[in-house]
């Protein structure tokens, strides 16, 4: 059975840096435009990696900023300074 | 000690917040200072295994709430100034905030005083932080979404006073009792059914598909605080997907408990969402998505992935899920079925859904909508023409444990009607359900008490024995403002006279 991991944004200027990075880091991931949010869902394991992230903005960036445009959340949660990950082990 | 970054990592930071800062009491017992850690049967063997795995810790929460509340306040004001309300895409959508602002928002208020209690019963620290997090969070929550709604309340009608009317009225009773029910359990019976069931396995179908919905109807505030709460979802579900691994992994003598927890409180959820499921497919007017669709990705797709993460510790899926399953295709039709011949008796208006939106629920429901409920609306809109539009005045037959009336169906059978009883110490009582039926027979005790409007009202509780007397001093619904049938009410008449249209009343030809 397909075991799906999934995030879902405010659709906002933000988010479209974050969608961009985790489309870039999780090739397997999917994406979905529904009114006001991004959904993205993937098989089993989608992660976020602040590096990315700091390419794509050209500045720093926290982790913990995320926490501002998530709206959902499906998954094993696990942060730290460099990424932030969602899992189905 | 030498520090050698001078900024702590994140799970540095945590780690001094959640365990360096609790200590072992030395003059009174610990059994004295958290009574109720134990009574429920759950067995903990080592708070220190407790991981949130957002480690969020006090600094960081304030610098983004406070960041949340500025956005969200900005756009407030925003929303206001420019008449927002204008903008949306009917007024018949306002309803959908009506029973939002009364059936929603006083839950966040008791979720506050759930997390703040709760929060106070547990010895470990880890557990101690989070939900005081949580109690604020929830506070939050039910203070926005009255300011988000007190401008509507300026221009509909309905609004006027949500939280005296969540303790009296007959359909409000279903959540209010849902959260009482919740805040009278144990501490771990507490988080099981609100962070695991509520806001881990059900909450996104208020809250993803419904918001996304107001978006679509052009309700600039709503999404607003919508998304803004769910942002602080997103580390409550996290919570309690963690709590569930947490007890289950200190002792196997605590699996069966949490299954009971889980089956029963999956199932109070799922009654309790019976009502958006009606205010996604009937009370917005522009659709983003039906209920079964949302049943579908936000339970099926991933409540299914999470107990198949959960089948490791002994877990299975909720018991009768494959009820709540099926009825994604009759639900929102039930319900407003209901609504509709009720309506004497709500803060809120119902209607006969348009042709295009009926066209819609056949393709969204082609097994069920064109052969059990179109042809109810067909009858209905027939004697609304002829002058006679339907109102019940049976008082309905309330199901002793969700509290919801007893309109549901029997699994594979839509034509007949779901009831159980049973006797327990010489008193007879009634269940929309099998589930509920269950539930009771294991805490008879604490469903007797169970505080019914409708018994109520027969009792002589409610300041009067009729149903205009009940509506307008014991509930404080204003008659023919707040209630009855959208079309032609005063709400009704002043969106015309918004968009430029004459009222009804004044030019027959229009409306």
């Amino acid at each position: 059975m397909s075991q799906l991991v999934f995030i879902v944004f405010q659709d906002n200027d933000d988010s479209r840096y974050l969608a961009e990075a985790v489309m870039d880091d999780n090739p397997h991931a999917e994406i979905q435009h529904q009114p006001a949010l991004i959904r993205i869902q993937a098989e089993k394991r989608l992660v976020i990696n602040r590096e990315t992230m700091e390419e794509k903005l050209g500045r720093d960036w926290d982790v913990q900023e995320m926490l501002v445009n998530v709206i959902s959340i499906g998954g094993n949660v696990d942060e730290d300074d460099d990424h932030f990950i969602l899992e189905w082990k | 000690m030498a520090v050698q970054n001078k900024k702590l990592n994140l799970k540095d930071k945590y780690q001094y917040l959640t365990r360096d800062m609790g200590w072992e009491p030395t003059y009174q017992k610990k059994k004295d200072i958290f009574p109720d850690e134990d009574f429920e049967g759950i067995k903990i063997t080592d708070w220190s295994q407790w991981e949130d795995p957002f480690r969020l810790t006090m600094d960081s929460y304030w610098k983004y709430q406070a960041e949340k509340e500025k956005k969200l306040y900005a756009i407030f004001d925003a929303f206001a100034q420019n008449n927002g309300h204008q903008n949306i895409s009917d007024a018949r959508y306002v309803n959908a905030l009506k029973l939002f602002l009364s059936g929603v928002s006083p839950l966040e208020h008791a979720a506050f005083q759930g997390y703040a209690k709760t929060g106070r019963q547990f010895s470990g620290t880890g557990a101690r932080v989070a939900c005081q997090m949580q109690a604020i969070d929830e506070l939050r929550h039910s203070q926005t979404q009255q300011h988000a709604m007190s401008h509507y309340n300026k221009h509909f009608n309905g609004l006027h006073d949500a939280a005296h009317m969540h303790d009296r009225v007959w359909f409000l009773s279903v959540p209010k009792s849902f959260f009482d029910d919740a805040r009278t359990a144990g501490p771990f019976e507490f988080l099981t059914a609100i962070s695991f069931s509520f806001e881990y396995v059900l909450t996104n179908l208020l809250f993803v598909p419904f918001m996304s919905g107001a978006a679509y109807n052009g309700d600039m505030a709503t999404v607003t605080f919508g998304f803004s709460a769910q942002s602080d979802e997103a580390r409550h579900m996290t919570l309690g997907l963690e709590v569930i691994k947490f007890i289950l992994e200190q002792h196997e003598d605590n699996v069966p408990i949490v299954q009971r927890w889980i089956d029963k409180w999956f199932w109070r959820g799922f009654r309790l969402l019976s009502l958006v499921s009606m205010m996604m497919d009937y009370m917005l007017p522009n659709k983003v998505m039906s209920w079964s669709e949302a049943w579908e990705v936000y339970y099926e797709q991933n409540g299914g992935a999470l107990f198949k993460d959960l089948e490791r510790y002994g877990i299975r899926p909720p018991k009768y899920q494959d009820v709540a399953n099926d009825a994604k295709h009759h639900l929102s039709h039930q319900l407003w079925t209901t609504f509709y011949q009720y309506s004497q008796a709500t803060s809120f208006h119902t209607w006969i859904p348009e042709k295009e939106e009926m066209d819609w629920m056949s393709e969204k429901y082609p097994d069920t909508f064109d052969k059990y409920y179109r042809p109810r609306y067909e009858h209905l809109a027939k004697e609304a023409a002829a002058g006679r539009r339907f109102y019940n005045n049976t008082l309905p037959q309330l199901c002793q444990v969700c509290q919801v009336p007893t309109l549901f169906t029997e699994m594979g059978a839509p034509t007949k009607l779901s009831h159980r009883q049973l006797k327990y110490e010489g008193e007879r009582y009634h269940f929309c359900s099998e589930a509920c039926c269950e539930i009771f027979e294991h805490e008879p005790e604490k469903y007797i008490q169970a505080w019914l409007p409708v018994h109520q009202i027969y009792q002589g509780n409610c300041e009067g024995a009729d149903v205009e007397t009940v509506v307008q001093k014991y509930y404080h619904i204003n008659i023919g403002e707040d209630n009855f049938e959208y079309l032609g009410s005063p709400d009704h008449k002043r969106w015309l006279s918004i968009k430029g249209i004459k009222p009804a009343d004044e030019d027959k030809n229009a409306a």
